[in-house]
Parts: structure tokens; sequence; C-alpha cells
């Protein structure tokens, strides 16, 4: 157990730091240069230097690199170029609205395709599994950008019940968190079907149902809590795509969380906002993803002793 | 049935983005007499918000998703199927490290690094396809070296080594055929995420810079003007997600054909 933990606890570092490298590598090594970017055509040498010096991109790689490692020990991000503003600071700031969209999105999904997966499980074949397909298809179809958008013209622009956009109140949280929840509630719905077909064909539900237990019984007793493992899997890997979409779904909705900051440095050029955006962002996820793996290995033997999962 | 009208709804796309160059187009035409014009008999999309017709930039657009979406997911699959390929066939320190290479990308959610890459690189057409075959090479990667693990031992593969068949003419000519199937699959899916962020890089202003039509930044515009001009939101909308839905049901229908287990992608 113990082994497992500190294994899986070492690669989640070897991840960080690889992480941290290429982030490294994407602001200061990718050919392009920010200055120029930042000043455009017009401006003086004297001003280009200037820039450099106060990014710090005029000292060699090797003394970037360091200055890099030690501002991530220390947990200073540096200052935004256009605020002025200590990067941690306006992270900070952003984090909390971020996080309630996530945590409401998640809802969501979970809502949406837990009941549509079991019943198309349940009821294979049916009806009512084809629908629950095709919703999930056109779920993982339709983008971000295009479905909110689309539900803020119905429900905002046409039946004035919602907001169109800002964080104002418990309204203003529904189509963000519908929007971004739909993906992850299609990619959720076909894995809980497919991972309950699966466990509905083992011998123990047999065993429940010969023994007379009522289908609703082996269904959310016997079926369903061992269709859990894949389900929370998926749950946990998509948990990145659902911070990977927030940025999208913020800047859609004016949502003033990390996503929405991400992007507007991004077009700011504001470049130590950008990779301190990114490394929250991919860090969180990391993090998320080796806690899941620890809760499942805590949960199932299997995973822990099996050694599979490295 | 489905994947017939799937196929056809592609090959409109593909139809028009390929023949879109020698159309009569007037896609940036700026008619100040039709600003955001309802559909009609003259401009059957109507106008946007410069009096440029949808239906014109609708086929630029696809033109320029094609475009990024091809070289994308051809540069992802040339790079990434072969590495994964090598790295379960070399197995070791090698496999280790490429392991890790792979890891390390996936931890990046979604869009983000293509999105951090195309602020750095710049915006473009051919800047916007190096950020998303940069993203878009780990999924092959993964998936041709689980593959490539799986029949790696088949007897034809050890026959073949015991021939003395040098290891780059293995992997390529005995090892990758054979997981030809679930990287098609695996391709099919690419197109329609390529699709997608292409157009979501351009609604955030991140990729083919205006005049330029691409679906991604035509609706962004027509978020501006929803409560006049829905028309402007709702062409490129359901364009985009008629060709992802008619790529992610081919891929479906592809996978069941080729008997492919499962999607393995489960970004």
């Amino acid at each position: 157990m113990t082994g497992y933990f500190v294994r899986r606890l070492l690669s989640a570092l070897v991840v960080i730091t690889g992480v941290a490298a290429l982030v490294f590598v994407l602001i200061h090594v990718v050919p392009g240069d920010p200055v120029e970017v930042l000043v455009g055509e017009s401006a003086s040498a004297a001003d280009r230097d200037a820039l450099r010096r106060s990014l710090g991109l005029d000292a060699p790689l090797g003394a970037q690199l360091l200055g890099y490692v030690r501002s991530l020990v220390s947990l200073d991000l540096g200052t935004s170029i256009h605020s002025q503003r200590p990067v941690t600071e306006l992270l900070a700031e952003r984090l909390p609205a971020t996080l309630a969209l996530a945590a409401a999105a998640l809802m969501v999904s979970v809502t949406l395709a837990l009941p549509l997966g079991v019943v198309a499980a349940a009821r294979h074949g049916s009806r009512w599994d084809l629908r629950a397909m095709i919703f999930a298809l056109a779920g993982s179809s339709v983008p971000p950008f295009v479905l909110g958008p689309a539900l803020v013209l119905v429900f905002s622009v046409g039946l004035g019940w919602l907001p169109v956009s800002g964080r104002e109140g418990l309204a203003s949280l529904v189509l963000p968190a519908l929007t971004l929840g739909m993906a992850l509630a299609a990619v959720l719905a076909r894995m809980t079907r497919s991972a309950l077909l699966e466990t509905l064909a083992e011998d123990y539900v047999r065993t429940a149902r010969a023994k007379g237990a009522d289908e609703r019984t082996v269904l959310l007793r016997h079926a369903l809590p061992n269709a859990a493992l894949p389900i929370v899997t998926v749950l946990g890997l998509q948990l990145g795509a659902l911070l990977g979409g927030a940025v999208i779904t913020e800047t859609v909705f004016a949502w003033p969380g990390v996503g929405q900051l991400t992007v507007e440095a991004v077009q700011r050029r504001d470049y130590p906002v950008v990779q301190g955006c990114v490394l929250l962002v991919s860090l969180a996820y990391v993090v998320v993803n080796t806690l899941t793996d620890l809760v499942y290995a805590w949960l199932d033997p299997r995973i822990r002793l099996g050694g599979g999962a490295l | 049935m489905r994947g017939r009208v799937a196929l056809a709804v592609l090959l409109g796309w593909a139809g028009l983005a390929l023949v879109g160059h020698w159309l009569p187009l007037a896609a940036n035409r700026v008619d100040l007499a039709h600003i955001l014009a309802a559909p009609g008999p003259d401009t059957w999309l109507g106008c946007d918000d410069l009096g440029r017709p949808v239906w014109d930039r609708l086929v630029a657009g696809a033109s320029v998703s094609l475009l990024v979406a091809v070289p994308v997911v051809g540069l992802s699959l040339l790079i990434g199927a072969p590495l994964g390929a090598l790295s379960a066939w070399w197995g070791g320190a090698a496999d280790h490290v490429i392991t890790r290479l792979i890891d390390i990308f996936l931890a990046f959610p979604g869009l983000l690094l293509a999105i951090a890459l195309a602020g750095t690189l710049g915006p473009g057409i051919d800047n916007v396809v190096v950020a998303l075959a940069a993203v878009g090479w780990v999924g092959f990667a993964r998936l041709a070296r689980a593959q490539a693990l799986s029949v790696k031992t088949r007897d034809h593969v050890q026959a073949a080594l015991a021939l003395g068949v040098g290891e780059t003419r293995i992997v390529f000519r005995h090892l990758l055929p054979l997981i030809a199937a679930p990287l098609t699959v695996e391709a099919t899916f690419a197109v329609a995420g390529a699709v997608t962020a292409e157009a979501g890089l351009s609604f955030l202003g991140l990729g083919v810079q205006p005049p330029t039509a691409s679906w991604g930044s035509m609706i962004r515009d027509g978020t501006r003007y929803m409560l006049v001009a829905p028309h402007l939101l709702l062409a490129p909308g359901i364009a985009l997600a008629l060709v992802v839905l008619s790529v992610n049901l081919l891929g479906d229908h592809l996978r069941d054909r080729l008997d492919v287990r499962e999607r393995a992608s489960l970004r």
C-alpha cells in the first residue's frame, strides 16, 4: 500500500516538474519574441531593451531558468505587465469563480448523465437507450462556444429567464454551468451505460436475480456500485477537460474566472500572467488526478496490488 | 443510413472547402447597404455587421477549417504513431522517457496548451496548425504505444526479428500496419477535435485573423448581434455542429466496422 502511494506520488512529482519545464520552454524558448510582439514595430531600440530587461529576457537562458525555478519555489509568479499587480494576487482573485463554475458544471453533468446512463443500460436497445445515446453524441459534438450562445439566445434573449453574462447571483451560474457540463455529461452518460452493461452481465447479478431481488435492487445495489470505478475514472480524467473548457465558457459568459484571465492575458501578451494561469490549471489537474488515483487504490486493492496502473 | 447522412455532410463540407476557391464568392466584400440584412432571396443567409454575405463567408470558413484540420491530424499522426510504436518496441529507459513525456503533455487540459502556444507564436493559420499539432500528437502516441505493446509479441513480429529484420523495418512494416485500424478511428475523431479547436482558437481571437473568415470568429462576431441578427450566430454554429457531429458519427461507424474495442482517448 505505502509502496504504491510513494510510487504514484513520485510519478506525479515527475509530471509536475515536466509541466513546469514545458511552460518555461513555451514562454522563454519558443521562437517569437514576446518583446517584439509587445512593443510593435515602431518602438525604439532603447524601449525594447528596457522592456526586455524588466522581463528578465535579456539574461542568458541558464540564468532565466534559474530565476524561473527560484520564483516557482518561492511561489512568486512575477508581476503582470498590464496591471502591474502580482500574478499570484490576480490568480487568487479569479480562482473562486472558476471553482464555483467547475463544481456547478460537475453537478449538472452528474445529475444529467447518471440517470440517462442507468436508464439506457437498463433498457438496453430500447427507444430510451437510443435517445440517451443521441443526447450523448450531440452533447459531445456541440462545442461550448456554440452551445453557450445558443442557450443565451433561448433562455436569456428569448424567454428572459436568466442573465446573459456576468457573475451576479445564482441565476447567472445556470447557463455557464449547463454549457460547461454538457460535454462532460455526454461522455459520462456513455461511460455509465457501457460500464453498467458490462456489470449486468456478471455472475453476481444473475445470482441476485435468481434469489429474487427485484430489478431495481439489482440495478442500484448490485450493478451500479460495481460499475462505479470506470465511471469515477472518467470523471477524474474529464475534470481536466472541464478546466480547459472553462477557458472558452468563461469567455462566452464574461465569467470572471481563471479561464477568462488566461484569454485576456494571451490577448494582451501579458506573459507572466499567461505563465501563472497555465501553471495553476495544469498543476491543479495533476493534483486532482493523483488524488483520484490514490483514492481508488485505497478503495480497490486490485489496483495497488496489480501494479498495472502506473 | 445515419452513416450515409454523415458522409454526405462531410463530402459537402470538403467539396465546398475545395471548390470554394473557384466559386464567385465575395466573402470580404463590404456592402454598407446590407449591414445585418436578414436572409433573403439575394443573400440567402443574410449579411453580417459589415454587410458581407454570410453564405460566402461560411464557405470560406469551411476551407479554413479543412486547411487546418487535415494538416493537424496528418502531422499529429506522423509524429505520434511512430513515436508511440517505437517506444513500445524499445521498452526500457527510452519507453519510460517517452511515456513520461506523454504524461506531461496530457497534464495540460484541453485547449490550454494550444491557447498558450498560439499566444506565444502569434496569430495566423500556420501557427494554429503548429499549436494544435504540438498538442495532438500525444493522443496518437499513447494509442500507438498501447496497441503496439499488445501486438509486439505476435508470431510474425518474432519471426521477422528472428530473420534479422532491422528494427525500423519491423516497426514500420510489421507493427504499424497491424495497428492501423485503431489509429484510423482515432484520426477520424481527431478531425472533429481539430475542427472544434480551430474554431475555438478563432473564437478567442487567437486563430485566423480578420478579414479571413473562420467559423469560430464568425460565431464570436455573431454573439454581439444576437438580438438583432441571430442568423449571424446560427449559420456558422449549425455548420460547425453538423460537421463535428458527422465526423463523430463516421468515427463511431468506422469503429464498429473495424471492430476496434474501445475509444482510447478519453480526454
